[in-house]
């Protein structure tokens, strides 16, 4: 294990990738040869695979219903219309709600933004304090927080209900936020606490023989120095809090939806016949935060997985 | 050990104690008090509202009794190894291939991954919709002149499981592939000079050297995805909801279903007590081959 | 300071006629398909045309789905203004846990007891002598849907029962369309088993197992004739492969599906689709063999809010749904029947007329929801899931459904 664990971090320091300084593998030979070949087709067929999806999705999102029906699903649309986007965002109904996706989008944002904010500063705290601080006992909470990511959501689900009934917070966004805060945290724990402990110890000595305390070390010296790891957690929590349903359905009311459950409702309230290419674009609309965070940071979101995921 | 206390005093570290409250808040409130509450609260009769009338193993009995929860346990079964052994499988040659210092390497990474980016149930909607039998890859492929084709697992009892694995591998092994990548490249580079010195062709070395010298990657990357097999939900809910029948129910669903539409808390915490069983299964022996030996931190 | 004191009477005056009356309720429903959308649409508009407004809440993917959410928000703390339930045992712990409004003064205020009909609609929302709940229609599940084109493609009468449909079936099957439509979900199987028990075995032996709860009656063969008939039905809606409920109706409606086992709500997606009773489809109630209707349905139940302004509007609310006026406009667009005798439904169908002839003929019985737990309802649903999508031996599921029962009693 220390291979990669020692590694992650070190990358991270020095802002290379995670993956480490290149390929490893024995040297290519001639660009032709059959195993070049082989190697490059398998490559391509595997790729095809996972595009086709997104590739169907795109094009029968802008294809009127008789063409669906008529044509096949991986030709373009013979005639290009936006119309399923439109109803997908702003006309799709449940029940009388014919808002379509939109009120789910802003409900995420406004769930998405404090969640973020408040998961990764807890754990970033919690990573500091774990390698800095260290305090009789804070091993066998953090070794709880990691043995609690394992735990099936479901045997929680009810405690939650009651923790956030006796709070006087459920069904509000607030509580949702602190669900977020609080499933966020083994992960976002781990990730700090691993890059925390890479930083060279001399530097916290240092600012402590200054009478730096607590909260000034924190601020001025792992604050700034720790601005990638910040942006792998950003991306870790944009994607999954923005992808979670379970929670979603679970602790909000239907004016506070998350866009995941409001396309889930959207999806299954049929009136009349399936409308496809409608139900794709909203799918595609719902997919559209993440999958531009994910083009967007590129290797960044590489190491956050990889980084989270090693030890985690 | 930065700031390891060299004597005991209950105000040293004050600062690092007020802001950890929110994580032994959480470790203690939460995970330990949440679980142990659902533990407790399955050996009682709890309908609609939780009551501590204790009925003892009643729960359990009638849940091992339940056809619905077996077939729940053999779906997750089948789904799980299948799924295990094809994520890990597909995972480290997709990295082997990879690592052959290839061209466009980002390019393909991106492709590999970005499903992994989108949410169960997107994947759920997309694959549903990909594998409809009547406007989908079956008609597509008849439409090309194979009139007799069939390809309709979501229809199919018998094979819905297998069109829930084509999603779910579509979705996972872009990262599982990006750990074993990470695994590859922690490798030293000298095996491979080594290797090549002594002429051992290059799948000998891949088998009986490398993935030897990546065993706790593959246990490491085989816990967490069987930890989220565990808890698959989403996507069943999104691409069959359990159906057709019962035919891809899982036990998150049936927790799900007990708990809250059959208004029988009892039943739904018997459950998922039982699946919090099956992780420290799973969970117990990693983590004492992890840590067993060497000392935590 | 003259300026002032207007500007605030200005303001004053100008808010006033909103803020006086206009209390938002927010009313969580299962009803999103097309039919079901513009049945709610009335009682919207009937509550925002007294003065109040309705903030809808609607869930999708049916009441196992919904129901759920509903119960964790009043239970975590957060209740709606007022939600639908069926009536029976579905909301009944909440009732005991002094979740729920008392509406029994409204109940008095409106004489529910002597106009609402038949009488265990309203019994159903009595707990210990006080009512909680309002009853807003009666819904039947035993009813056999049929394409009228279907047949007369073929060239054969339609149907008049049950059992010609049976034999129907072949020569739908060769003319390659589907017999039976059947949706994917549970609860739907159920509803289909439950219609096919009364067709078969009959009105006693149906009120001996779910009334009397006799356990002798429910081993014995005609429950097992029962599992038979369900056996051959489930072949014919072999090749029915949709989810819903109501893509299972499109079939029927676009004449791909010969006929469909449902309740009567399947008439608002027929209405909706522009078709005509006794012209586009036939409706058998009891799938034409006994007809007899059970009489479960919807009611709103009205959570318990610490708010004295939001108190009356939820008994506005209730007296509102019972209401001849609302009764009438609701249960034509939703396709189900009124909870009270004493309203006028000349521009009711044809199918729904079937539905009022047997209702005021009193054949009537009281539905699953009413008289077992959603324990044992779930469990039957499951089964009934697992049954009709696979090759259990009709003696097996016989026997598993003895089991489900016994464990509710």
């Amino acid at each position: 294990m220390a291979d990669i664990t020692s590694q992650i971090p070190a990358s991270a320091r020095t802002g290379a990738t995670a993956i480490g300084s290149g390929p490893r593998g024995p040297k290519p030979r001639r660009r032709l040869s059959p195993g070049n070949i082989m190697l490059y087709g398998t490559l391509f067929v595997v790729s095809v695979y996972y595009l086709l999806p997104l590739w169907v999705m795109v094009m029968t999102s802008l294809k009127g219903m008789p063409e669906i029906r008529m044509g096949n699903i991986f030709a373009p649309p013979v005639e290009v219309t936006f119309q399923p986007w439109v109803k997908a965002w702003s006309e799709a109904c449940t029940g009388l709600n014919c808002d379509g996706l939109s009120r789910g989008f802003w409900n995420s944002v406004k769930i998405l933004i404090p969640s973020v904010f408040f998961s990764i500063i807890i754990a970033s705290i919690n990573g500091y304090a774990l390698v800095n601080w260290r305090f009789k006992g804070s091993d066998v909470f953090f070794t709880i927080l990691i043995f609690g990511s394992f735990i099936p959501y479901q045997i929680m689900l009810y405690p939650i209900v009651i923790l956030l009934r006796e709070m006087g917070i459920y069904g509000t966004l607030w509580g949702l936020v602190l669900v977020h805060t609080i499933f966020g945290m083994p992960i976002l724990t781990l990730l700090f606490r691993n890059y925390f402990s890479s930083l060279p110890e001399e530097l916290f000595k240092a600012a402590r023989v200054d009478g730096a305390g607590f909260w000034g070390i924190y601020f001025r010296i792992m604050l700034p120095m720790s601005l990638p790891i910040f942006v792998v957690a950003i991306i870790l929590q944009v994607t999954g809090i923005w992808n979670d349903f379970l929670f979603g359905v679970v602790y909000t009311k239907p004016e506070l939806y998350p866009m995941t459950v409001q396309l889930n409702n959207i999806v299954n309230s049929v009136q009349g016949v399936k409308e496809y290419n409608v139900n794709m674009a909203a799918t595609l609309l719902t997919g559209l935060v993440p999958l531009i965070v994910y083009f967007a940071s590129g290797k960044l979101f590489v190491r956050g997985i990889a980084a989270g995921a090693v030890k985690g | 050990m930065a700031g390891t206390p060299r004597r005991m005093r209950p105000l040293r570290n004050i600062y690092a104690k007020i802001a950890a409250i929110p994580m032994v808040l959480t470790a203690l409130v939460v995970f330990v008090g949440g679980t142990l509450w659902t533990v407790t609260y399955s050996f009682t009769n709890s309908k609609l509202l939780p009551k501590l009338n204790f009925v003892g193993l009643d729960q359990y009995e009638r849940l091992w009794s339940n056809s619905l929860w077996l077939t729940s346990i053999q779906n997750l079964m089948i789904f799980g190894i299948l799924s295990a052994v094809l994520t890990i499988t597909m995972g480290f040659l997709l990295a082997v291939l990879m690592d052959q210092k290839i061209r466009f390497e980002d390019t393909f990474r991106t492709i590999m991954l970005y499903p992994f980016a989108l949410s169960f149930v997107v994947t759920g909607l997309v694959w549903q919709w990909l594998l409809n039998p009547d406007l989908g890859i079956q008609e597509f492929v008849r439409g090309l002149g194979f009139a007799t084709f069939e390809f309709d697992p979501l229809s199919n009892p018998d094979t819905v499981l297998y069109g829930l694995l084509i999603a779910g591998l579509w979705q996972g092994t872009g990262f599982v592939m990006c750990i074993m990548l990470a695994g590859l490249r922690g490798i030293d580079e000298d095996i491979w000079k080594a290797v090549r010195v002594d002429g051992i062709p290059r799948w000998k070395t891949y088998i009986f050297v490398v993935i030897p010298m990546m065993r706790p990657v593959f246990i490491t990357t085989l816990v967490l995805v069987a930890s989220g097999i565990i808890r698959l939900y989403d996507l069943v809910v999104a691409q069959t909801s359990g159906g057709p029948g019962n035919a891809s129910q899982v036990p998150a669903m049936y927790v799900y279903r007990y708990m809250f539409t059959a208004q029988n808390l009892g039943q739904g915490f018997a459950a998922s007590t039982m699946m919090l069983l099956s992780v420290l299964i799973v969970l117990i022996p990693w983590a004492y081959l992890e840590f067993g030996g060497k000392k935590n931190g | 300071m003259k300026s002032m004191k207007l500007a605030a009477f200005l303001a004053a005056s100008v808010a006033l006629p909103s803020m006086a009356s206009a209390v938002e309720l927010e009313v969580t429903h299962w009803w999103t398909s097309g039919g079901e959308a513009a049945a709610v649409a009335e009682l919207a508009k009937a509550f925002d045309a007294s003065g109040d407004k309705w903030v809808d809440g609607a869930i999708a993917g049916g009441g196992d789905t919904a129901r759920p959410i509903m119960i964790s928000r009043i239970t975590g703390g957060d209740p709606m203004g007022a939600t639908q339930f069926n009536h029976g045992q579905q909301a009944l712990e909440l009732v005991e846990a002094g979740l729920m409004l008392d509406l029994t003064d409204v109940a008095e205020a409106e004489g529910w007891k002597d106009k609402v009909y038949p009488p265990s609609l309203l019994d159903s929302c009595t707990v210990d002598g006080r009512i909680y709940c309002a009853p807003v229609n009666i819904h039947s599940p035993e009813w056999l849907w049929l394409s009228n084109k279907v047949y007369e493609d073929i060239g054969i009468p339609v149907p008049q029962n049950w059992n010609e449909f049976v034999a129907s079936a072949p020569q739908v099957e060769a003319a390659g369309k589907i017999p039976l439509a059947l949706g994917g979900q549970p609860w739907q199987s159920n509803l289909a088993f439950g219609a096919l028990t009364v067709a078969v075995a009959g009105l006693d032996v149906w009120k001996q197992v779910n009334i009397e709860k006799n356990m002798d009656v429910a081993a014995g063969p005609e429950m097992l004739a029962v599992f038979t008939a369900a056996a051959d039905a489930r072949k014919l809606a072999a090749k029915s492969t949709v989810q819903d409920w109501n893509q299972a109706t499109n079939l029927v409606i676009t004449d791909q599906a010969a006929g469909q086992i449902m309740g009567d709500w399947a008439q608002g997606e027929f209405q909706v689709a522009g078709e005509v009773a006794g012209k586009d489809y036939t409706c058998l109630p009891g799938l034409g063999l006994n007809k007899y209707l059970s009489t479960g349905g919807d009611a709103f139940y009205f959570p318990k809010l610490d708010d004295p302004e939001k108190e009356a509007a939820q008994k506005r609310l209730a007296a509102l749904l019972v209401s001849p006026e609302v009764q009438v406009a609701f249960n034509l667009k939703k396709g189900s029947l009124p909870i009270r005798g004493d309203v006028n439904l000349d521009a009711a169908n044809d199918c729904m007329k079937k539905g009022l002839e047997i209702l005021a003929g009193g054949n009537i019985m009281p539905s699953g929801d009413q008289l077992w737990s959603p324990d044992v309802q779930t469990q039957l649903g499951d089964l009934q899931a697992e049954f009709w999508k696979s090759d259990m031996a009709a003696a097996d599921a016989h026997a598993k459904y003895l089991e489900i029962l016994k464990s509710g009693l």
